[in-house]
């Protein structure tokens, strides 16, 4: 851990600095509720194929029943041959899978060397199970490289399930059900895109909290191809009418310049030491 | 990239009733379990399930629950996933570290009171019950069992998890002292079948090992080729 710090290790046990000012945002509400953490009800997946890992995902992210991002990018880059997909508290999955990418770049500069998909997982696990689940995160991290294609899942409580293929979020049911019946070992690139596609459709069609468009993530000894988005929804909206507004359509009645007066209060010089 | 994936961050959430995230989601991942471990002169087979839940939902039905400690030391883990994965890893270092210090392979004796020692400090915070076995010079096979509490016990033979409420009457049973290798791996089998059978957080695949002086010979029987018992 000693090369892939960005910050230094916590100290153990846990942080209660922020417990008194949690209990006194408590009694600003009145007796209502306090903010939820924001779900993204969500549909993830990932499979391993001959050459590599495809990752899924959809592209809604909901605050209750309204959708807030039509197009929110649930694939989130960890390092150039890592990618992972998140599901659960939105902030969670997004600082973490932030966190661990800051690491794992420190850990490339100060070694030369790529990140294995492994040393990813255990630095997930590591600071997850440290949060004893307090971290919403969901995770399914995919990517190749020189030992391998791998695909791993990191819960909120920080264990860990290595697989070759996988479904997270809301919409999982729906998607594993595809994924149970059409995988097979070392599939052909398009064969695995294509399931990954379907397993997240079937999470949309079937699962309110998922929808709008499908990413798909391919991860290759040769590089990466982020498709975004691999498949528009069905049911777009055509706007009618054009928000721009040119100009000078509103003009302009009174015009008032007032300068601020900035007087100088202290001036100070220091010569610099020079050898 | 940059511009899109911005996660937008909604602080105001009065009305969340979290129905789009299903009950079990939010659930700890648990390995409700059946595990067992038997002793034989020259070794030990271990044998678990592999179904791991969360709440109703099956999280992984391929699950190794039977964890490498050190080269002919095994550890079955049943519990939370989270805790018995960190605390193995723990052990594993531990040892790992102790043997490497000794210039010679560790005890089965040593990897269980490693195991102990984590389970009783934080006996409160953890939920963890391990059954440690493997295969050293001094007493040959040998099964510790370190339950959830922190306690521990050399037995010649033990299940644990919570299948293992259904099969305590099928051990008693069947098992004698002097057992050969093949015998145990039928018995482990059997009884890991028939715990299967009855406990729905017990499933999948029987992984079985059995380790001994020459080494570890793992095995995976699939569900269609376990023994079949019928009560109609």
């Amino acid at each position: 851990m000693a090369l892939s710090n960005v910050l230094d290790s916590p100290a153990a046990g846990f942080n209660f600095d922020n417990a008194a000012r949690n209990a006194a945002f408590e009694g600003l509400f009145e007796g209502g509720q306090t903010p939820k953490p924001l779900k993204t009800g969500t549909t993830i997946a990932g499979v391993v194929f001959k050459d590599g890992v495809v990752l899924g995902a959809d592209t809604r992210a909901t605050s209750s029943e309204v959708v807030a991002d039509k197009m929110c990018a649930k694939i989130h880059y960890i390092s150039p041959n890592i990618y992972c997909c998140g599901a659960g508290t939105a902030a969670d999955t997004e600082k973490t899978t932030d966190l661990l990418s800051s690491n794992l770049t420190v850990f490339s500069l100060n070694s030369g060397r790529n990140p294995r998909v492994v040393m990813a997982v255990n630095i997930l696990q590591d600071m997850l199970y440290r949060y004893h689940g307090q971290i919403g995160a969901n995770l399914i991290l995919g990517g190749v490289d020189c030992t391998g294609n791998h695909l791993y899942t990191v819960g909120p409580y920080g264990s860990v399930n290595k697989v070759p293929y996988l479904a997270m979020g809301s919409g999982d049911l729906a998607a594993l059900g595809i994924l149970e019946d059409g995988f097979q070992h070392d599939l052909e690139l398009e064969k695995a895109k294509k399931l990954v596609r379907d397993a997240v459709h079937s999470g949309i069609m079937n699962d309110l909290g998922s929808g709008n468009n499908i990413d798909i993530c391919v991860i290759t000894a040769e590089g990466v191809d982020y498709i975004r988005p691999f498949q528009e929804s069905e049911f777009k909206d055509r706007r009618e009418i054009k928000y721009k507004y040119r100009q000078g359509t509103t003009p302009v009645l009174t015009k008032k310049i007032t300068p601020l007066k900035m007087e100088v209060v202290q001036e100070t010089t220091q010569k610099m030491e020079t050898v | 990239m940059a511009a899109a994936s911005m996660m937008p961050i909604f602080s105001q959430n009065v009305s969340s009733n979290s129905d789009l995230v299903p009950e079990w989601s939010r659930q700890e991942v648990s390995t409700g379990t059946t595990i067992m471990a038997v002793e034989y002169d020259g070794g030990v087979v271990v044998g678990a399930d592999s179904r791991t839940t969360t709440g109703a939902y099956i999280a992984n039905r391929v699950t190794d629950k039977l964890t490498r400690i050190h080269d002919r030391i095994y550890c079955c883990r049943s519990g939370s996933a989270a805790d018995t994965q960190a605390i193995a890893e723990v052990v594993s270092y531990q040892l790992g570290f102790h043997s490497i210090e000794l210039d010679e392979p560790p005890l089965v004796e040593t990897a269980a009171h490693l195991f102990r020692a984590s389970c009783y400090r934080y006996r409160e915070e953890l939920m963890a019950g391990i059954l440690v076995a493997g295969w050293d010079r001094r007493k040959g096979g040998q099964v510790y069992c370190v339950p959830i509490g922190g306690m521990l016990v050399r037995q010649p033979v033990s299940v644990g998890g919570s299948g293992s409420s259904y099969i305590y009457g099928f051990m008693d049973s069947n098992y004698k002292p002097g057992l050969s290798k093949d015998q145990c791996l039928d018995l482990t089998t059997k009884a890991l079948t028939l715990a299967m059978e009855r406990d729905g957080s017990s499933g999948g695949v029987v992984r079985l090992a059995t380790i001994s002086e020459d080494g570890v010979e793992r095995r995976v029987i699939l569900g269609d080729q376990l023994p079949k018992f019928s009560t109609h």
